[in-house]
């Protein structure tokens, strides 16, 4: 069982943090206690197979439920309490697409700085400029319809990080992409840990997603049954790589569980 | 050391900014949707072409306010038209933002800072702007047809169009929050749509369906489609029709407060089926 985490570092609040949350879908409980921290400048992964409650974790978090107990916080701004100052804060890109595929590159991204209170010159600016950095600036008129997986996956990710948030939530961003396309987009998200000093949560279900340096929260039937890095994930479950060591850990939960 | 915390102030302009851009991209995705515009001015003009003209014998319609005279069964209906223009048209706000939440991009909206209260009155706000380009088109086009209400009255229907549409657009938002999939959206154009059309006084005066059935007369008086119409039509001839306007007014908070209701993230209805927007 991992320690509650205190409520902030000497460097300021965490870019989020996650404290007892429980959740039902009627009898169903989704989550469990579940207790994270994302530090600014971090990138968190949250391991889990389908069905661990993963995607019901960032509903919470990015409001589209509240929570009903526990609490959850965005750079030490209560999601439920401040949203406004607590989903400025924040970047999110969902499992599944949420592009307008009516609209251009460039015209999803001006909404979305909208949505923030951004317009005008600076809105253009912001779009250009997140484009450039995921590589698809000669695309900008080009219908979001036109683009492929992986594409699409660069600029739902340059969306998140348009309003310059502190918090980036990615929930199974690789979804559908193929090896190559995968590798890019987990490459610019660590990129942008280092430059930006994001704090990233990187939700999957894919053990090579993973680097043994990496901070792993592992979430099972909505329960965390883990939280440290890689050779401490080893050494709990008492073996060698990851893949075994999450098949064993979520193999004892099963086994439990029945 | 430490980092600064405090949030971005959102400031009158930040809302202004919000509000524009939810309002362009719903003006947009409609100028985009060639075939929506041409439906939604074809349908309304059929019904004046066509079916006004098949019956302007068999419905004579007698000098009722706010006509000063006797006047076309095509000048009658045109008001339940520019209703209709408003019906289809908030019923088609409701259909994209299921289509929106079945595709994700509901998300996208929802994940916005600003209150959701105002995100939902802002997109409503879009789409009646989308319907007042296609009621202007229409009277523009009906003109022509000898549809001429006084100059002022392009003017003055102008806030009983806004009215209406947004109580329609309520009604519709607060539709979109409980149907589950755009392939349920059939559904809500035989239970909803056909009735609240033909049960109002948009094709036929109200003394004329007491004279047919008391019933119906009454269902058509509750009808909030019905008030809506008698709206449109006392203002376009530069009149205000006081009971319509309350009543208006009143189904406009009621299904706007429900639809706040069923997006608020702790109450909703979303949370009750379990869907993540």
């Amino acid at each position: 069982m991992t320690p509650a985490p205190p409520a902030a570092t000497a460097a300021g609040p965490y870019a989020l943090q996650i404290r007892g949350v429980s959740h039902r879908f009627g009898q169903v409980r989704a989550l469990d206690d579940v207790s994270l921290v994302v530090p600014r400048g971090a990138f968190v992964v949250l391991l889990g197979p389908n069905g661990a409650g993963k995607s019901t974790l960032f509903a919470l978090a990015t409001r589209l439920y509240d929570n009903t107990s526990g609490e959850i916080k965005i750079l030490g701004h209560d999601v439920r309490r401040r949203p406004m100052a607590a989903l400025q804060n924040l970047g999110v890109v969902f499992q599944s697409r949420s592009l307008d595929n009516d609209l251009s590159l460039k015209q999803n991204l001006v909404y979305h700085a909208a949505l923030h209170g951004i317009g005008g010159k600076r809105a253009a600016a912001l779009a250009a400029r997140a484009l450039t950095k995921v590589g698809l600036a000669d695309r900008a008129g080009d219908k979001v319809r036109a683009l492929s997986g992986g594409q699409a996956r660069r600029v739902e990710i340059a969306r998140a990080l348009l309003h310059e948030p502190t918090c980036l939530l990615l929930d199974e961003a690789t979804t559908g992409l193929d090896v190559a396309s995968r590798e890019a987009v987990l490459g610019m998200v660590r990129g942008l840990v280092e430059t930006q000093a994001v704090g990233v949560l990187w939700a999957t279900h894919l053990v090579d997603e993973v680097k043994l340096d990496d901070t792993i929260v592992l979430l099972h039937k909505g329960k965390v049954l883990f939280t440290g890095d890689g050779p401490a994930l080893l050494e709990q479950a008492q073996t060698n790589n990851l893949r075994s060591a999450f098949l064993h850990l979520v193999g004892i939960s099963k086994g439990d569980a029945s | 050391m430490s980092v600064d915390v405090a949030p971005r102030h959102l400031g009158i302009a930040a809302y202004a900014t919000c509000f524009a851009g939810i309002a362009w991209r719903e003006v947009l995705r409609f100028l985009h949707q060639r075939e929506r515009f041409l439906a939604a001015l074809v349908r309304p003009l059929v019904w004046l072409f066509i079916f006004a003209a098949g019956f302007r014998q068999a419905l004579g319609v007698s000098i009722i306010p706010p006509y000063q005279t006797y006047v076309l069964y095509e000048v009658f209906v045109t008001p339940g038209l520019i209703g209709m223009i408003q019906l289809f048209n908030a019923m088609q706000t409701s259909l994209s933002m299921v289509h929106d939440r079945e595709t994700g991009v509901m998300r996208t909206l929802l994940l916005s800072p600003f209150p959701r209260a105002f995100l939902l009155v802002s997109k409503l706000a879009g789409g009646v702007m989308v319907s007042l380009l296609q009621v202007y088109v229409f009277l523009f086009i009906a003109y022509f047809w000898e549809i001429e209400p006084p100059l002022v009255g392009y003017l003055t229907v102008l806030p009983a169009l806004l009215i209406c549409g947004l109580m329609l657009g309520a009604i519709a938002l607060f539709m979109s929050s409980v149907i589950r999939q755009l392939e349920n959206f059939a559904g809500v154009m035989n239970f909803v749509i056909f009735p609240m059309f033909f049960a109002s006084s948009a094709l036929y005066p109200l003394w004329r369906i007491r004279e047919a059935n008391p019933l119906l007369y009454e269902i058509c008086r509750a009808n909030p489609f019905t008030h809506a119409v008698e709206l449109i039509r006392f203002a376009l001839y530069g009149q205000l029709e006081p009971v319509s306007l309350a009543i208006v007014l009143a189904f406009t908070t009621v299904f706007l407060a429900a639809a706040i209701y069923a997006y608020n993230p702790s109450k909703g209805l979303l949370q009750r089926r379990g869907e993540a927007g």
